[in-house]
């Protein structure tokens, strides 16, 4: 990573908003590098864990909120349970996608496209789908190919269901997502 | 006892699907065991992962929707034996605690949620509630002869102050529910390191690294099987151990069952109730171990 010339690009507005938003306090960060060491995708990553970290509390706004390793945190709460200051870090990296979303970046474009899926499942069935959400994420991808090795393998065993469960609090479900995409709104 | 040990049941979205056989046999361990389980009428999906990354409050009100159901039903603790709709269900209920956080959930749900319920694994109550020493005294048909290593995978104790169970970092619950029930059990090393998580379909190449990492140090230690307590993990694990095995030059050939399937044996129970014909790598080799000495 360069060196980073917060005279020039520190954005006060953005450490406020994420402090907001995660109820951590991000001054605390020491980088003692324990989320790093402890976060199984940094292969994955652009930028580490611990680094993202730093570049937040130096308000780097557009380096974080385009950067991939957003998108591929699994949350699998390795970094929250480590830190020695009780940051809760899983927690600032679901914030920083929520905000990289209100922006429009989407840099690991398969992994939204995935969520995004299943959450039209969801907002469409009222519980997940399995065969129509990975049908709708071949349709979004074009990637035809994904997983057509499994099928042979699972569908003998009955596992997969060809039509959704339907539930009856289904249009409960809808407003759900309607109520939550008219308060994003205002 | 058994008059207290009744639950509200959150199946989860795969457990009517890709991890039937962990319904199918948590159902049927939970009966032998004089567990009963009522399930949650009309319960919706939790929102799992994708929720949470969109956002706090729609990520709530889908698992707050469950919680309400719940309160309906006059019964105060709801359990769950997937990890994964178990951290949403408690984060849902862990972050309506705020009066800010509950007056966002509420303005999205039709009726607001009042808070008070407490989603457990099932895992939790079979060690906390029942107990051990239940475990022990029903168990039939000792797992004896059967080495494995139990894999907990990242969520199901973690974050600690949500999940309040177990150790974070060690936790030991299934690898005593194995050792009670007469399985070898050895120390898995990894045992809340990441599967990949759901990423299989969208970065498979990522799953294919951390998935093939388990099941490396697994076949070193020389186990005859896993035993997960996560759809997502097994799912992992076993559908795509081909895929693993291709992708990483591996010869891997090990049975990954869930902790109910091998409790429901120890039961007593038959191999076709507890879905054993589900899991994609044979569990054959590894079940005919069962009650077979050990070579000298």
């Amino acid at each position: 990573m360069g060196i980073v010339n917060i005279t020039k690009t520190y954005d006060a507005d953005f450490v406020k908003q994420v402090e907001k938003e995660s109820g951590q306090d991000v001054a605390l960060c020491y980088q003692c590098g324990n989320c790093t060491a402890g976060c199984p995708y940094t292969f994955a990553y652009d930028i580490p864990v611990s680094r993202i970290m730093r570049l937040v509390q130096a308000g780097q706004k557009d380096t974080v909120l385009k950067c991939k390793s957003i998108w591929m945190c699994a949350t699998c709460e390795s970094c929250t349970t480590r830190c020695p200051n009780n940051i809760d870090v899983a927690h600032i990296m679901d914030v920083l996608r929520h905000m990289a979303r209100r922006e429009g970046h989407a840099p690991v474009p398969t992994v939204k496209k995935f969520w995004d899926s299943f959450l039209d499942s969801v907002e469409n069935n009222g519980r997940v789908f399995e065969v129509g959400l990975l049908a709708a994420y071949v349709a979004k991808t074009g990637r035809f190919w994904t997983d057509i090795d499994l099928g042979p393998k699972i569908l003998p065993k009955g596992k997969m269901h060809f039509k959704p469960h339907e539930i009856q609090g289904k249009d409960e479900i809808k407003k759900i997502f309607k109520r939550f995409e008219e308060e994003s709104r205002k | 006892m058994s008059d207290s040990l009744t639950y509200a049941y959150y199946p989860g979205c795969s457990g009517a699907g890709t991890s039937m056989e962990y319904d199918m046999s948590t159902r049927a361990v939970c009966d032998k065991l004089g567990i009963r389980l009522t399930d949650i009428p009309d319960w919706s999906c939790c929102g799992s992962t994708p929720a949470h990354t969109v956002d706090h409050s729609l990520s709530s009100a889908l698992s707050a929707r469950n919680l309400q159901l719940v309160e309906k039903m006059d019964m105060d603790t709801a359990i769950t034996p997937c990890p994964s709709c178990l951290t949403n269900l408690k984060s849902a209920e862990h972050r309506m605690k705020k009066d800010e956080m509950r007056e966002k959930v509420n303005k999205l749900l039709d009726t607001p949620y009042n808070g008070g319920v407490a989603t457990k694994s099932v895992l939790q109550i079979l060690v906390e509630d029942l107990g051990l020493d239940a475990l022990k005294k029903s168990t039939i048909k000792p797992l004896k002869g059967l080495k494995v290593a139990a894999y907990y995978g990242c969520i199901m104790n973690r974050p600690p102050e949500v999940m309040n169970f177990d150790d974070p970092e060690h936790p030991m619950a299934m690898d005593n529910i194995m050792k009670a029930m007469g399985a070898t059990v050895l120390p898995f090393p990894l045992k809340v390191e990441c599967c990949g998580a759901s990423f299989g379909i969208p970065r498979k190449d990522v799953v294919m690294k951390l998935s093939g990492k388990l099941l490396d140090v697994a076949d070193d230690l020389g186990v005859d099987a896993l035993v997960t307590a996560c759809p997502l993990c097994q799912m992992n694990l076993d559908l795509r151990q081909t895929q693993v095995n291709s992708a990483t030059g591996a010869k891997h050939n090990l049975p990954i069952f869930y902790y109910t399937q091998l409790m429901g044996l120890a039961l007593g129970m038959s191999e076709k109730e507890l879905g054993m014909d589900k899991l994609c790598v044979s569990p054959r080799k590894a079940l005919d171990a069962i009650g077979k000495e050990e070579k000298k």
